[in-house]
């Protein structure tokens, strides 16, 4: 027995595919108090890592001149959808390099639809 | 009701709880097991309970014999109880008896590490990396005093053999127990490698 089957995954629905360079519109529920609100981070996607339940997916944004970067686990019940705003053209599957580059040099080539 | 049971650790995964938060879970494939043996007081001097776990490829005749026509068993643990009046023999042990919550202790045999140095072993920080330093980045220092005691006391922390020995652990969390798949969820790790025999036992208050 394999621990990948140990927990079964069901994929929601509401995840759109995407990779590595895409700008992604991410909605996440927030627990305040009693009270709970659906959250919206929009970044580009620069990492996807892991497999199966555990997987996850970080999104950086810049934020009032700071650079902001949220880890989101795939597999999590909060995590309500994942739109793709654009499709961006990279060349490699992490881009911890866009960390070190300004907002305007950030913006990515959009990928030419096929 | 039998207080234990024995698995095989299957390895680490993470589950969600309703509220988000993720729980780091050991997979044991526990049960079902066989009651081969009831130890009394009368009769042994203690009260246990004899289980058997795994499928053997192969027995000899003592085995046959001690297994009368239970099974064919790749391994047999005991486990203690106060009371084995209302156990039968043959019965079967499943992963019914735990239920999510509940504290377990659990035993196993730890990952072997060989001959290992002082600082792996006890965590000893080792010598200085730098300032003219030669081969004395993992020692273990000085190991006593001079004239007085003029020995090396017992017990002095060195190299040596680590691992591959049995390791408790105790009052984990029970998350989940699946009957139908026969498989237990712990929260946190269990000691051993992928496929280790395992021992649960209920914790004692």
């Amino acid at each position: 027995m394999d621990v990948r089957s140990v927990v079964e995954v069901e994929p929601n629905p509401n995840i759109e595919d995407f990779r590595p360079g895409d700008t992604v519109k991410v909605s996440f529920k927030v627990v305040e108090g009693e009270r709970q609100r659906i959250q919206v981070f929009q970044g580009i996607v620069i990492r996807k890592r892991g497999s199966g339940v555990s997987a996850t997916f970080t999104v950086r944004q810049i934020f009032h001149g700071v650079g902001v970067e949220r880890i989101f686990p795939y597999n999590s019940p909060f995590l309500e959808k994942v739109q793709v705003v654009a499709r961006g053209h990279v060349r490699r599957a992490k881009l911890y390099y866009l960390r070190g580059l300004s907002r305007k040099k950030t913006r990515l080539k959009l990928k030419s639809s096929q | 009701m039998v207080n234990g049971i024995l698995g095989k650790k299957i390895g680490m995964t993470q589950i969600f709880t309703e509220d988000g938060t993720v729980v780091p879970v050991t997979a044991i494939e526990a049960g079902p097991c066989t009651v081969i043996q009831i130890k009394t007081k009368e009769k042994e001097g203690y009260n246990a309970v004899q289980l058997g776990f795994g499928e053997a490829k192969r027995l000899n005749e003592p085995e046959k014999g001690h297994l009368k026509k239970l099974g064919a068993f790749k391994h047999l643990r005991e486990f203690k109880m106060n009371d084995v009046s209302e156990v039968e023999l043959g019965q079967k042990v499943t992963v019914e008896i735990f239920e999510p919550g509940e504290r377990i202790n659990v035993v196993g045999t730890s990952k072997g590490r060989g001959f290992a140095g002082v600082v792996k072993r006890h965590g000893f920080a080792g010598g200085p990396k730098t300032h003219g330093q030669k081969d004395r980045h993992r020692a273990p220092g000085s190991v006593g005093g001079g004239t007085y005691p003029g020995k090396t006391w017992k017990g002095q922390r060195m190299a040596g053999h680590m691992g591959n020995a049995r390791v408790t652990v105790k009052k984990l969390e029970v998350v989940q127990a699946n009957v139908d798949r026969n498989l237990l969820l712990i929260k946190g790790a269990v000691p051993g490698h992928r496929n280790g025999l395992i021992l649960i036992e209920k914790a004692r208050k």
